[in-house]
């Protein structure tokens, strides 16, 4: 008997009411607040609270010069920085017509897809944890600290590290990255099937995710929803297929992109857990011919874009980053605005979560993977 | 029937869980990962971007002209530096001489951009990463040492 006919026949008069998730809940990655409108467990309305974490970054680009605004894309999606470094960088370079090595490209692409890797182990482990298996938290950042030590090494910094600017890249790459890397490969290859092991056949991990926040084809591209949530819908959205910029464009690198057509939570794991293993065979084709090169072009001291419009589009680990620069011929930016994946796949959480139960919510918003100052920038 | 198939293969994946878990387990001196943080120190690597100094050599010079490049490369305002004009004696100009560089640790967001525009390479990276400390006016630093003066050979 349904829940609705229960009520029905036992006269039950309930009423709905309203409580908050979050700013500050475990399971909201952030400061994200949610404003629930429920009927006993019964999810009637989701109503996304932002600004617990605005910073004007947007506002703050038009103060600074263009050098100086890489640095503020670190902090918007701090777990896929370097793509976001990289869409500025491409942006810029697109504006003055630089057309940077090919060594440059390939360290951007190979650096850019380790970040991808770090952000979903990390991803894996608090979507873990958040359903409830704190094991998998630990075998996630396990394995992402091997990445972590490689960019600390390269880059300087391990979570923030504002490597690619406008005309190359920062340092050239240590000498032992190479090897890191290789050694990386070999060592998650054998680590990932682990992952699979531990909880995409666990039968309790199944019936959590399985049916659980469909978002159907039609739905996923109205809300212009992109990234794994967008693939896990059926919706090819691979900005690295579609418009393919660093080394993608100047070698034909063999990856596919994990479609599946469910929409459910289950998928938008698999699709996750795919793209690891993809990523691993992008860095594998890329690593052991970096070419040589100039590792960065020269600019201008005060780097000054023509008059218009820029735009360019990256594949971070959660979507589609936008970068529009609106330029006036000024040392910085006359407008600056990101399309950030995260806030249009947030935007898409109560066309999944009316009707499902409480509980189900936290499965929902974990395989969103939302950064939430990627969404309040 | 699915009922106790079901139930079959709860235990079996539950198992197939518990084979990693355990594997690590009765392994657990052979791939230690953590480190056991203040008597164990991390290998910091030469890049690693800790916070701004500045290097003294022997006779407490360092290479500073006091040319505020990197005061206003800096997008956040962490760096000041006070300055004026000093006699030389020898040539008898007067000459740009840095008072206190004043660098606020609390402000920086490791941007790497005062160094990069640093024209005689006066200022790098530290390696320090250990910053917490019970008052936030002890994250304010003058990164020259009292007393200190430019190098000779320094050209600004």
């Amino acid at each position: 008997m349904d829940y609705e006919a229960q009520i029905k026949k036992n006269q039950f008069r309930t009423e709905e009411y309203k409580i908050n998730m979050g700013p500050q809940h475990p399971a909201t990655h952030g400061v994200l607040r949610l404003n629930l409108t429920i009927d006993g467990e019964i999810i009637k309305r989701v109503e996304p609270d932002l600004g617990y974490i605005h910073r004007g970054i947007e506002k703050m680009c038009e103060y600074d010069s263009y050098p100086q605004i890489i640095h503020l894309t670190d902090r918007m999606d701090y777990l896929s920085s370097h793509n976001n470094n990289e869409a500025v960088a491409l942006a810029i370079e697109k504006a003055l017509e630089i057309e940077v090595s090919d060594r440059v490209k390939y360290i951007r692409t190979i650096v850019g897809e380790l970040t991808r890797l770090a952000s979903h182990q990390l991803w894996w482990g608090v979507m873990g944890m958040d359903l409830g298996a704190l094991t998998s938290y630990f075998y996630g950042f396990r394995d992402r600290e091997v990445i972590n030590d490689i960019f600390e090494e390269t880059c300087g910094a391990r979570l923030t590290m504002n490597y690619s600017i406008p005309g190359g890249i920062r340092y050239d790459i240590h000498k032992n990255f190479v090897q890191r890397v290789k050694d990386f490969i070999v060592h998650f290859r054998s680590k990932l099937p682990e992952y699979d092991q531990l909880l995409t056949g666990n039968i309790i991990f199944e019936k959590r995710m399985k049916g659980v926040g469909i978002l159907s084809k039609e739905d996923a591209i109205s809300y212009g929803v992109s990234g794994p949530v967008a693939r896990a819908s059926g919706v090819k959205s691979d900005i690295r297929k579609i418009k393919p910029y660093s080394a993608f464009a100047v070698q034909d690198i063999d990856f596919k992109e994990p479609i599946y057509t469910e929409g459910d939570a289950y998928s938008r794991y698999k699709v996750r857990i795919d793209e690891m293993w993809e990523s691993m065979r992008i860095i594998e084709q890329l690593v052991d011919n970096i070419p040589e090169g100039n590792i960065k072009e020269p600019t201008k001291a005060v780097i000054k874009l023509p008059k218009g419009e820029f735009y360019q589009r990256v594949e971070t680990a959660r979507g589609e980053l936008g970068v529009y620069i609106n330029s006036d011929g000024k040392k910085s930016p006359y407008r600056m605005k990101f399309r950030s994946p995260g806030f249009s796949n947030l935007s898409a959480l109560e066309d999944m979560a009316v009707g499902s139960k409480l509980g189900d919510l936290v499965a929902m918003m974990a395989t969103l993977d939302l950064v939430v100052p990627d969404i309040d920038r | 029937m699915s009922y106790f198939s079901e139930i079959y293969r709860g235990f079996k994946t539950l198992i197939n869980g518990f084979r990693v878990t355990h594997k690590y387990f009765i392994n657990a001196r052979k791939e230690i990962v953590t480190v056991q943080y203040p008597e164990e120190r991390p290998v910091i690597f030469d890049r690693f971007k800790g916070e701004v100094i500045m290097p003294h050599d022997e006779n407490n010079e360092h290479a500073c002209t006091g040319c505020q490049a990197c005061e206003i490369a800096c997008p956040n305002g962490s760096i000041e530096i006070i300055w004026d004009r000093v006699l030389n004696e020898e040539t008898g100009k007067k000459k740009k001489t840095i008072d206190k560089h004043i660098y606020h640790l609390s402000m920086c967001t490791m941007c790497s951009q005062c160094i990069e525009a640093c024209p005689t390479g006066a200022i790098i990276w530290g390696q320090e990463f250990e910053h917490s400390v019970t008052d936030r006016s002890e994250l304010t630093k003058v990164l020259n040492n009292p007393g200190s003066k430019v190098r000779a050979d320094v050209e600004d």
